[in-house]
């Protein structure tokens, strides 16, 4: 009987279960959903408010090394948002690069509790794992890089898919990471000549790959290893005026790849924040939407899912792996820069950026966003996201499910806008409106099943974590597509949002502060490949690394209430 | 015009945060009001009138009141910070952040001001009559904005980095200053009547600065415009022959301008 709520009356939205706005009761026990609890349970009346899963974010950077550089470089950043510690919260403070107790408490504050890092270079896990445990509330987990690392190279050229996939393994375990990411594939280790790949065909120096066999091999490697989420990959050719074609290119080139998975996920292929990678023209004069396309792709393709990384005109900071991505940036802008090299493994770059509605470039973007949207047709395979911080921070969220939900507000935002987000784009004409269910289907049962995490995350049904978030709105009665300001507020402040069966906001404030947890991968690849990858592995570490081979894992001790999802992985 | 005067007691070896000293918080309150307003000092909050004895007359109308600090506040930061009108006077020495993102309203201390005097200041007007420290009228740690807008007199020496990211506005030292005067200087002016210990202009892309006694420790960025006869810099003539430089050629499409007088600054001429 410990740790038992009724949430009582509300009216539920749980796609994954196909409840669309039907009033009921949703019962908790011990951190799970239940059919039902005793008469001693706490409850909460939910009457006429919105009742649906906890927020699931697939890609956002929250944790790590360059979240943290971040951090250091923008003092200025820092002081924005700044609240005092109180009885219960400690003190806060940031705004595109808060802390990480901050960054717990905004997504609880929004009713989110599960957060995607989506970019962990293996040797910085260590530190990323940290930050990940001092992030209070959340549960998270944490995408290791892999698409400039040397061994994945040296595998992936000789076509060794097998030894390729356990050394993969064996990285996602000792990282404890929980996806493989790919950033500028073959691009980010060129820029340690200061070179970059301008196509999939390009050579990488020194491996004699290209970016199309590192992205085909490691889509490859992701479905021998059966891992839940697919492989989630960052396009080659980040931010510069054309780089469309290169993204349709890269869409189409697992396509004959099989689905294998141990998870219920029905895509092969993540490609992320396609915002910054659906520039149309040939040059900054010409510059363009080049959205359309590619949402016509995802709409016939179904192997593939996107997410948006829409741009919400802040000052906020620009932070990736691609590093030469970083610099075409800062050389654009002229901000201050602060470019990073991972050896053997990958690289990163972080320039802060003002996105400004009434310049040309910036609205386009802005408007691409929401293109990618909207035009594809179905909600379980675009993912709205703001690529926090890149595109803006996550507490945007709720703007843009305003802008979607409503035209009105577009047409409202277009006018401040440059022209060109008019003329270059095809927002202006774009009619369709997010309904409510389709934005519940967007950010938490699409995401929770593109992230292989839909039996426990993402739905309200028996057995799920009781991770749930009620909104102070009547989905029966009220006007989302004209009232858009109200959207913002309803869903920047939920109500409720409980955790794992604990109430951690309660009338709108924070009361409670739990530990959430991390998610990590152990796939389990034959013992003799293995050990013969690891003979190889260490051999090249002492000639590679400064780093002892020893000291490389990260220990579970880092790790906050680990969960570990074994896998099983189907090499021979 | 009103006036409320703050005589400090004996103050708390923390450093006192009270950016609540300014008339536009201060007006429309019964002065024992004021003293009910909260000063931070460390991690603890407390009441303005623990600090000081508050005495006066209060006015409703900001604009009208004169705040005057009667003695020394060098360990208190932040009063007038954000200030838009009124006046305020401090006796003693000021502490950190004096008048830090000020948009109005007249500031004067008569004893010596510690750094970031004026940081990001908009409007406004601030004189200090003793000596200021480091970052006077700058930008705040990070920030690539600094002051927008007001005018700063200086009556003794500035440290190093006045005008840190200057936009606009005016400095005006009439004693020395030590390095990096206008570093990432973006516009308006800055009038250095004594002596520059070196580096003036370091890195400004725009904007006026005028040295009226010797800049000891050039930079290789100038690129030297010939000499001057009574050039006119921040509204004012100033009188005699002045050498003119554009700075910072490290950045070829920098347009700032130094003006030093020619007397004392041969040894900036090319060779």
């Amino acid at each position: 009987m410990k740790n038992e709520l009724l949430i009582k009356n509300g009216i539920v939205i749980d796609p994954l279960n196909n409840i669309m706005g039907e009033k009921m009761d949703i019962a908790i026990k011990d951190g799970k959903i239940v059919e039902e609890v005793s008469k001693n349970a706490k409850v909460i009346d939910a009457s006429g408010k919105l009742v649906v899963p906890g927020g699931v974010d697939s890609h956002s950077h929250v944790a790590g090394s360059k979240v943290n550089v971040g951090r250091i470089m923008r003092p200025e950043d820092g002081r924005k948002m700044r609240e005092s510690k109180t009885d219960v919260l400690r003190s806060q403070g940031g705004f595109s690069v808060p802390t990480t107790i901050t960054t717990g408490y905004r997504y609880a504050k929004m009713g989110y509790t599960t957060v995607m890092e989506a970019a962990m270079p293996p040797l910085k896990a260590r530190h990323t794992q940290e930050e990940i445990r001092d992030t209070p509330i959340l549960d998270e987990a944490a995408f290791t890089v892999m698409g400039n690392n040397w061994f994945v190279m040296e595998y992936l050229k000789e076509k060794d898919y097998d030894k390729c996939a356990a050394y993969a393994a064996w990285l996602l375990k000792v990282t404890r990471g929980y996806a493989i990411k790919l950033v500028n594939p073959g691009g980010v280790e060129a820029w340690g000549f200061g070179k970059n790949v301008n196509s999939l065909d390009d050579p990488v120096p020194n491996f004699e790959i290209t970016p199309r066999e590192i992205i085909e091999g490691l889509t490859k490697v992701n479905e021998v290893l059966r891992l839940p989420h697919s492989v989630h990959v960052h396009c080659n050719r980040l931010g510069q005026p054309g780089c469309a074609t290169i993204t349709l290119e890269t869409f189409k080139v697992p396509k004959d790849v099989k689905l294998n998975t141990v998870s219920d996920r029905e895509h092969i292929f993540y490609v992320t924040h396609v915002q910054f990678n659906a520039f149309g023209g040939t040059g900054w004069r010409d510059f363009e939407s080049g959205a359309k396309e590619l949402a016509d792709y995802v709409n016939q393709n179904k192997y593939m899912v996107i997410d948006t990384g829409c741009v919400t005109y802040d000052n906020t900071t620009t932070m990736t792996g691609d590093g030469p991505a970083e610099f075409n940036i800062q050389r654009l802008a002229g901000y201050k820069w602060v470019n990073g090299d991972v050896e053997v493994e990958c690289g990163s770059g972080i320039v802060p950026f003002v996105f400004m509605p009434k310049n040309p470039v910036h609205s386009v973007q802005w408007a691409i966003g929401l293109e990618l949207a909207l035009l594809v047709d179905d909600p379980w395979r675009v993912i709205i996201t703001t690529d926090h911080p890149n595109g803006g921070p996550f507490i945007r969220y709720p703007r843009v499910y305003a802008w979607l939900m409503s035209k009105k507000y577009r047409e409202e935002w277009l006018k401040k806008s440059h022209p060109w987000a008019t003329e270059r784009s095809s927002l202006a004409t774009i009619e369709r409106e997010y309904t409510l269910e389709e934005i519940i289907i967007n950010t938490r049962a699409a995401t929770a099943k593109i992230l292989g995490l839909n039996r426990i995350k993402g739905h309200l049904g028996i057995g799920a974590d009781a991770d749930v978030a009620i909104y102070d709105v009547n989905p029966e009665e009220f006007d989302f597509s004209n009232s858009p300001r109200e959207v913002e507020n309803i869903f920047s402040n939920a109500l409720y949002t409980i955790k794992g069966g604990e109430i951690i906001v309660k009338e709108k404030q924070i009361v409670n502060v739990i530990q959430g947890s991390t998610f990590w991968l152990n796939p389990k690849v034959d013992k003799e490949l293995e050990e013969e990858v690891l003979k190889e592995v260490k051999e090249k570490f002492k000639a590679y690394y400064t780093i002892n081979f020893n000291n490389y894992a990260v220990d579970l001790a880092y790790l906050k209430n680990h969960r570990e999802i074994p896998i099983v992985t189907g090499v021979a | 015009m009103k006036e409320i005067v703050l005589t400090p007691k004996e103050l708390p070896k923390l450093p006192i945060h009270a950016e609540i000293i300014k008339p536009d918080a201060f007006a429309g309150k019964t002065i024992k009001e004021i003293g009910e307003l909260k000063v931070q000092i460390g991690n603890k909050q407390t009441d303005l009138s623990e600090i000081f004895s508050v005495n006066g007359e209060t006015s409703e109308d900001p604009s009208d009141l004169r705040i005057v600090i009667d003695g020394d506040v060098s360990r208190v930061k932040r009063i007038g910070e954000e200030m838009k009108t009124g006046e305020i006077l401090i006796k003693g020495n000021a502490g950190m952040f004096t008048g830090a993102r000020m948009s109005g309203g007249t500031l004067i201390v008569e004893g010596n001001a510690d750094a970031w005097f004026c940081q990001e200041m908009k409007g406004g007007e601030a004189i200090v009559k003793g000596n200021a420290a480091n970052y006077v009228g700058s930008s705040y740690r990070g920030e690539w904005t600094g002051m927008k807008g007001g005018k700063i007199t200086i009556e003794g020496n500035a440290k190093s980095d006045v005008g840190e990211y200057m936009s606009s506005g005016t400095i005006i030292v009439k004693g020395d200053v030590e390095y990096f005067a206008g570093i990432h200087m973006r516009g308006g002016t800055i009038i250095i009547e004594g002596n520059a210990l070196g580096r003036v202009g370091s890195e400004m892309d725009k904007g006026t600065i005028l040295v009226k006694g010797e800049i000891k420790n050039p930079l290789p960025g100038y690129k030297y415009e010939g000499a001057v006869k009574d050039p006119e810099v921040g509204g004012i003539v100033h009188k005699g022959e002045y050498h003119k430089f554009i700075a910072d050629i490290s950045n070829p499409k920098a347009k700032g301008e130094i003006y030093a007088l020619a007397d004392k600054n041969n040894h900036l001429l090319p060779k």
